[in-house]
């Protein structure tokens, strides 16, 4: 092997090694400081519960198995006869005891959050092919305005809201558009 | 003032929009055979059918039902099913002190008219949310299997 060839392999071997590297760390915190506080408010519990990744629902800060051994079901509302909407109505109900807002239903297992990276969530959140088609002023429309995403800022109960107030989220989201959607 | 339609018939009921659809039954309506075990979700013996979907009638404001059909379980033998679901109930003397036991029934005739063989894994899926403090867990089980198995 003529030593160039070998250096250039070197160079690929470390490059890729400190990519990886890169990519480790953004575990921790999103490559775009635009995405970063996005990051924290879709991580919140509040979102995530019902983001997951698994054929059911979580619930509480802990994020614990929903309750009654709920599952998500072939359309994400849960099994044939027992609907999300057997008991989740189009408003918190029961002195807060049960949180519900309009069209409740986990989201979709492609646009599964749970345990991706801030730039993992990005590039998931972007792809049209997963978010249900939506561009990022689809995207931004959806985030500031759809009824059951706002319900995590009025979740009822002493449950908690995410890291961000509800307008400062969609300041943040609009900066993000703005810019592109940089992860 | 609000017009619903209980087991098919239509009815004019005094009641704040808040009010839980559990209650205009049972206060309203004098229908009782629907229970209050929890008033949260949480235990199923308030089930009723809206629209034939199982619901928690105790957490459903009387605003939100509008035009769909309640169906209780003092009417749940009009239909093939939910009568098969009640003699069979009587012949395996599912229930113990009963209390769950019209949940159970609204809860297990939805599920075999939705689906003729349930396995036990769709069983669970179903009733899972209908609690039973007496644990006829096994008795309702093999009530299903029986209807589904003999009946359907
Ligand atoms: S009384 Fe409605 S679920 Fe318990
Ligand atoms: S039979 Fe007693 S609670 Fe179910």
């Amino acid at each position: 092997m003529p030593p160039n060839f070998a250096n250039t392999i070197r160079r690929i071997v470390s490059s890729s090694l400190l990519i990886a590297a890169g990519l480790i760390s953004s575990q921790v915190a999103a490559q775009s400081p635009l995405f970063q506080p996005l990051f924290e408010v879709l991580t919140h519990p509040r979102c995530l519960n019902c983001h997951t990744k698994t054929d059911f629902p979580r619930q509480g800060d802990e994020r614990r198995r929903h309750a009654q051994l709920v599952v998500r079901g072939e359309d994400n509302h849960g099994a044939p006869t027992l609907q999300c909407s057997a008991c989740h109505q189009d408003e918190n109900v029961a002195d807060g005891a049960v949180p519900g807002a309009p069209h409740w239903a986990l989201a979709p297992l492609s646009m599964a959050w749970e345990e991706l990276s801030p730039s993992e969530l990005c590039a998931v959140l972007k792809d049209t092919s997963k978010n249900g088609n939506r561009n990022l002023e689809a995207l931004f429309k959806h985030m500031s305005e759809d009824e059951l995403v706002l319900w995590g800022w009025t979740p009822g109960g002493d449950r908690t809201t995410p890291p961000l107030s509800q307008p400062a989220f969609v300041e943040a989201l609009r900066a993000w558009v703005d810019a592109g959607g940089p992860c | 003032m609000f017009t619903i339609r209980v087991n098919g018939v239509e009815h004019t009921v005094d009641a704040s929009e808040d009010k839980p659809l559990l209650w205009v039954l049972r206060e309203n309506l004098k229908l009782t055979g629907t229970k209050y075990g929890c008033g949260q979700a949480l235990c199923g013996s308030c089930t009723v059918h809206v629209d034939g979907q199982p619901t928690r009638s105790c957490v459903m404001p009387i605003s939100a039902v509008g035009n769909k059909q309640i169906r209780t379980i003092e009417d749940i033998n009009t239909e093939h099913i939910g009568s098969l679901v009640q003699q069979t109930w009587q012949t395996l003397n599912v229930p113990q002190c009963g209390y769950c036991q019209s949940g159970q029934i609204m809860a297990a005739t939805a599920l075999l008219k939705n689906n003729a063989s349930p396995s036990d894994q769709d069983i669970d899926k179903a009733m899972s949310g209908n609690i039973c403090r007496c644990g006829t867990y096994p008795r309702i089980r093999k009530a299903i299997h029986k209807i589904a198995a003999e009946q359907l």
